[in-house]
């Protein structure tokens, strides 16, 4: 026993000047690739916690883009699909929903109503499903009356970008294109009522 | 030589064996009957492997919102419409992103899912046996150019010890005994 | 009053950690050995101020004093007693502070034994060991602080979230924190063998124990979080591939390699660097586990609500990467051991065989589980991977995986001929090859179970044969009966035995993931009261359903079966539905009829008492799942068999620190 334990030592003292030569080009070759990796992974952590952290659009900044294609029987202004740009100048209300979602049965009749109420020019609602199923969406279109444009989330994008915490949510968006007001929850007519009309202050 | 022979006699026994096997695969056959109503069953099938954004991490088929359960019913749907599993799934990936598919599309960006580990085991495969091979042409510089030069006989020989003797000895049971005699 | 002292508690620890740092640098620069003991004095006193703080939180939760905000947030005052005191642990507050507790408890723990063995490394260990304390107690004093105030007075709290109220979870979270929190010893040591210059295997042997007993505690923390799925989430699996799953798998594949790597550095004193390296590795999985769990950078089931601990977590994380990688790289020439091979087949060879596969499962599931934020960066789009494609990847790894489990411990030191190996292996495979025949002849076809079985019981007779040949080797040697040569090897050779112990808990588990895995069946029926459904030779007849008020908040809806195995009646059977009312939270509870060979898992996920008598019901038949269960027993006996406390072994590898020569094993 004794006598392996003196031979290891002496093996690793007298065979080290011969690895040298190829230690040292490995050295700098590991040392790079322990240093990538660990900042590469700080990097994706510091960004995936700036992502979880992002606050969603805010009161205030300009709404992100999007372009809907509306259930069929929809259209706005003769077209069967809208993009946000394409509405500037008018206040958009836009709503998230879901009809799986109960909720938002208590707000139904409150937009459409406020719908008709503000010229089509002016302010332009805009329903967007959330997660829900197309046969669902038109019965449940059909069961309230809804005549404003409702248009299902390809993809789930939209609700992606304004990171939409559930459904019922409601954005109202002024003519300048920025956030006037985030309601979370189903929304009452005097609060649409109020939020329109500063929306339409806002921008003229 | 006699060594030989009694391998030979296994490779056969291994032959056999897998000639049995093949036989009994090629038997094998199984028949799947399709029937008109849309069970519960065949719906769930479809939905395992789909994940809707309002309850993560849940597979539709166990999830108990009442948004799943719309998917569910639309999967419903669409089996009794004829349309097969692929083709359900590829809908609501359309619809809702492929954000809701377990296994994700072989397309764009997700490819590295499926390039990544076969490139990098493939890559770290080659890498770690250039350099188990390089290890061991050191063993053997190590083992000629040690051995014979800095050590005395004495330790020399207990150095090859455990190289040599258990190679010729092979016996397991013998090494366990001095061990645990050794250990006495 | 009780608040104000749980504070102050706090404050008087997060003091003596700070001290402790700083006492140990101050020492350790100016060659003071008296300051470097008050330091590990001051990291002892740690352990009795943090303590009190949770006992006061304790007190807190069990008075239900809901002027405490974190007493309101997870409990009420309909919850039992239990449920009060672990509710401890229910939220992001109180777990961190429990995490403080054990981590304190770890460095005393650690500081009191390895005191008198190396003092070189003790002022580095306390300063690493006491700057992760002090990160952790700036948490919960600073940001998340469990005795903050409530605003308004609230006459009863939230309830503990309901997922959390199972026996389960009572203890699952706790051996997962053990384990995680385990490591910091360990890396401590490692970290200070790096800074210290003495980077001999002192801090391997000082810290083998104290990373096998971590290393258990995340096994069991994954086992048991398993069974917790199985008998509460109700979707009849134990494991989903889950974010949060994952963080802790990570460190545990980690901290496997580092466990084998080990031996090779205490044998053969080489692959210093990689010992270190793993180490390291095995701590940044921890701490980044913790986070991605904590911070809500990847959301999943699990995870706790978005807190504002993620950004001073990260800074956290950045300053031990970068401190962990600096000292590896520093101290990489003089890491540089002589490694060389004499045989491709050897036991050194067979553990860099294993390292690699278990780097590259864990490679995999990395890429996996990081994958949404990877893809959000470059595509935009958050992406998803699900089970189906984890499974994939590392199926053939932990494949080969435990194919060389079963061949390595066949190697010897040095070098093995593959004559000897192909002696060894030739009749257990061919054993093995005609168990598959069985099974093709009980109609079972699919390749991938057949040979996932194949290397499974190829696996399992070559362990079982190793604890045969050392037995019989004993009883010829010895003259011992069987049992008594069984018990003095395993006894005398812990470590050894243990890890075939270990392995054959692997082995056995693997039976049953296979099973599960390629065999479970599943169906899905609505019936009326007193129709029957039938699964394999099962058949469930529904006597119908009750509704009524469970303890606290609850409300249970409870079907009542009958279930036949082969027409034969073996019980009745209440699988459930449980509302929480309060967070109308629903949960579907199973109930299961369960065997050796298999379980009869019952699930009703809906009843509609009004429109008619009518209940859907989903069954599972889960074959082999109990050996599942089994395996993790053994498994983590054979743990407490290669870490039980020994005297002796402790100061024979002491005073041989290279054991070379015969000593085939361990």
């Amino acid at each position: 026993m004794t006598d392996t334990m003196k031979v290891s030592e002496i093996e690793s003292t007298e065979l080290a000047p011969a690895v040298e030569t190829t230690a040292k080009r490995g050295v700098r070759w590991t040392a790079v690739a322990m240093w990538a990796v660990a900042l590469g992974v700080l990097a994706l952590l510091g960004w995936g916690l700036i992502q979880a952290n992002a606050p969603r659009p805010e009161v205030g900044e300009v709404a992100p883009p999007f372009t809907v294609e509306f259930f069929t029987g929809y259209e706005w202004q003769g077209q069967p699909s809208v993009a946000l740009e394409d509405l500037r100048g008018k206040v958009v209300v836009l709503n998230f929903w879901a009809s799986w979602c109960v909720e938002c049965r208590y707000e139904a009749d409150v937009l459409e109503n406020a719908s008709r109420q503000y010229a089509p020019d002016e302010v332009v609602f805009l329903g967007v499903a959330y997660a829900d199923v197309e046969p669902n969406s038109l019965a449940y279109m059909q069961e309230f009356g809804v005549s404003y444009p409702h248009a299902p989330d390809l993809g789930t994008r939209i609700s992606n970008s304004y990171e939409i915490t559930g459904v019922p949510e409601t954005f109202v968006i002024g003519p300048d294109g920025k956030i006037v007001y985030v309601h979370i929850g189903p929304i009452n007519q005097t609060t649409l009522n109020r939020v329109i009309a500063q929306a339409m202050e806002g921008g003229s | 030589m006699k060594e030989r022979l009694r391998i030979t006699d296994y490779g056969l026994c291994f032959t056999f064996c897998g000639l049995l096997l093949t036989l009994l695969f090629l038997t094998a056959g199984v028949a799947m009957a399709q029937t008109g109503e849309v069970t519960d069953d065949e719906v769930n099938a479809v939905a395992k492997d789909l994940f809707c954004p309002v309850c993560e991490s849940t597979p539709l088929d166990v999830c108990p919102t009442k948004a799943c359960a719309d998917w569910r019913e639309l999967i419903r749907t669409q089996l009794a419409e004829g349309k097969t599993r692929a083709e359900i799934h590829d809908y609501f990936a359309r619809q809702y992103g492929d954000g809701v598919l377990a296994d994700p599309p072989k397309r764009g960006f997700s490819l590295i899912l499926w390039a990544l580990p076969v490139i990098g085991v493939a890559i770290g495969g080659v890498l770690f046996v250039r350099y188990v091979r390089n290890l061991r042409r050191e063993g053997d510089a190590a083992a000629t150019a040690v051995v014979p030069t800095t050590l005395s006989p004495a330790s020399a020989a207990s150095v090859l010890q455990p190289i040599v003797p258990l190679e010729a000895s092979g016996d397991y049971v013998s090494r366990v005994e001095e061990e645990l005699l050794a250990r006495k | 009053m009780i608040p104000d002292l749980g504070t102050i508690a706090l404050g008087f620890a997060f003091g003596t950690a700070v001290y402790a740092a700083l006492a140990a640098w101050y020492g350790h620069r100016t060659d003071q050995p008296r300051w470097v003991e008050s330091a590990r004095n001051a990291t002892i006193i740690t352990l009795p101020l943090v303590a009190l703080a949770c006992f006061l939180l304790i007190i807190s939760l069990l008075r239900s004093d809901f002027s405490i905000e974190y007493v309101w947030r997870v409990s009420s005052r309909g919850m039992p007693d239990y449920l009060k005191v672990t509710a401890l642990w229910g939220g992001q507050a109180g777990s961190l502070l429990f995490w403080n507790f054990l981590l304190a408890v770890f460095t005393a723990a650690a500081m009191m034994r390895n005191w008198r063995r190396q003092r070189e490394l003790m002022a580095y260990a306390i300063m690493v060991a006491s700057f992760t304390q002090i990160f952790f107690l700036g948490l919960s004093l600073f940001i998340e602080n469990p005795f903050n105030r409530l605003a308004f007075v609230s006459p009863d709290g939230n309830g503990l979230n309901p997922l959390l109220r199972h026996p389960g979870m009572i203890i699952h979270p706790p051996m997962l924190y053990l384990g995680f929190v385990g490591f910091t010893i360990p890396y401590a040591f490692g970290m200070a063998a790096l800074m210290s210059g003495k980077l001999d295997d002192t801090w391997i042997r000082l810290t083998r124990r104290w990373t096998l007993v971590a290393w258990l505690f995340l096994s069991l923390g994954l086992i048991l979080g398993g069974r917790w799925a199985y008998d509460v989430l109700g979707w009849g699996g134990y494991w989903a591939w889950d974010p949060v799953e994952n963080a802790s798998l990570m460190p545990w594949l980690a901290g496997t390699a580092f466990l084998h790597s080990v031996m090779i550095q205490e044998k053969r004193d080489m692959f210093k660097m990689w010992n270190m390296f793993l180490i390291v590795l095995t701590f940044c999985l921890v701490i980044s586990g913790t986070f991605i769990v904590r911070s809500g950078v990847i959301s999943s089931v699990h995870s706790f609500a978005q807190s504002a601990i993620g950004p001073l977590f990260f800074g956290f994380i950045a300053i031990m990467f970068v401190f962990s990688v600096y000292w590896l790289s520093k101290r990489h020439e003089a890491l540089k051991s002589e490694n060389h091979l004499n045989s491709f087949l050897s036991r050194e060879a067979a553990f860099l065989y294993n390292n690699f596969l278990i780097l590259a499962i864990l490679a995999v599931v990395f890429l996996f589980t990081y994958y949404p934020i990877f893809s959000e960066l470059i595509t935009g789009e958050k992406g998803f991977v699900g089970p189906p494609v984890y499974e994939q990847a590392t199926g053939p790894l932990f494949g080969a995986l435990v194919l060389l489990m079963g061949v390595a411990p066949m190697t010897m030191w040095y070098r093995t001929s593959a004559q000897r190996i192909g002696m060894g292996v030739r009749w257990p495979a061919l054993a093995a090859l005609i168990f598959i025949g069985v099974l093709i002849v009980l109609g079972i076809r699919d390749w991938r179970a057949l040979l996932g079985l194949w290397i499974v019981s190829f696996a399992a007779i070559l362990t079982l044969l190793e604890f045969w040949k050392g037995t019989r080797g004993r009883m010829k040697a010895k003259g011992e009966p069987p049992w008594t040569a069984f018990a003095t090897l395993m006894g005398r050779n812990r470590r050894r035995y243990g890890g075939y112990w270990i392995h054959m808990g692997v082995i056995v588990m693997a039976f049953g993931i296979i099973s599960m895995e390629l065999f479970q069946e599943q169906t899905q029926i609505r019936l009326t009261v007193g129709d029957t459904l039938s699964l394999g030779r099962y058949e469930m007849q529904f006597l119908g359903a009750s509704r009524f008020p469970g303890p606290d908040d609850l409300l249970i809806t409870q079907a009542t079966v009958d279930v036949y195995d082969n027409g034969r009646y073996v019980g009745q059977f209440y699988p459930r539905t449980e509302l929480y009312t309060r967070t109308n939270q629903p949960m579907t509870i199973p109930d299961a009829r369960s065997t050796i060979s298999e379980d009869f898992y019952m699930l009703m996920i809906n009843w509609e008492p009004t429109s008619s008598n009518q209940a859907t019901f989903r069954v599972y038949l889960n074959p082999l799942v109990n050996w599942v269960w089994a395996g993790g027993i053994i498994f983590v006996i054979g743990t407490l068999i290669a870490a039980w406390p020994d005297r002796k072994e402790e100061l024979v590898t002491v005073s041989r620190p290279h054991q070379t020569v015969l000593a085939g094993g361990d």
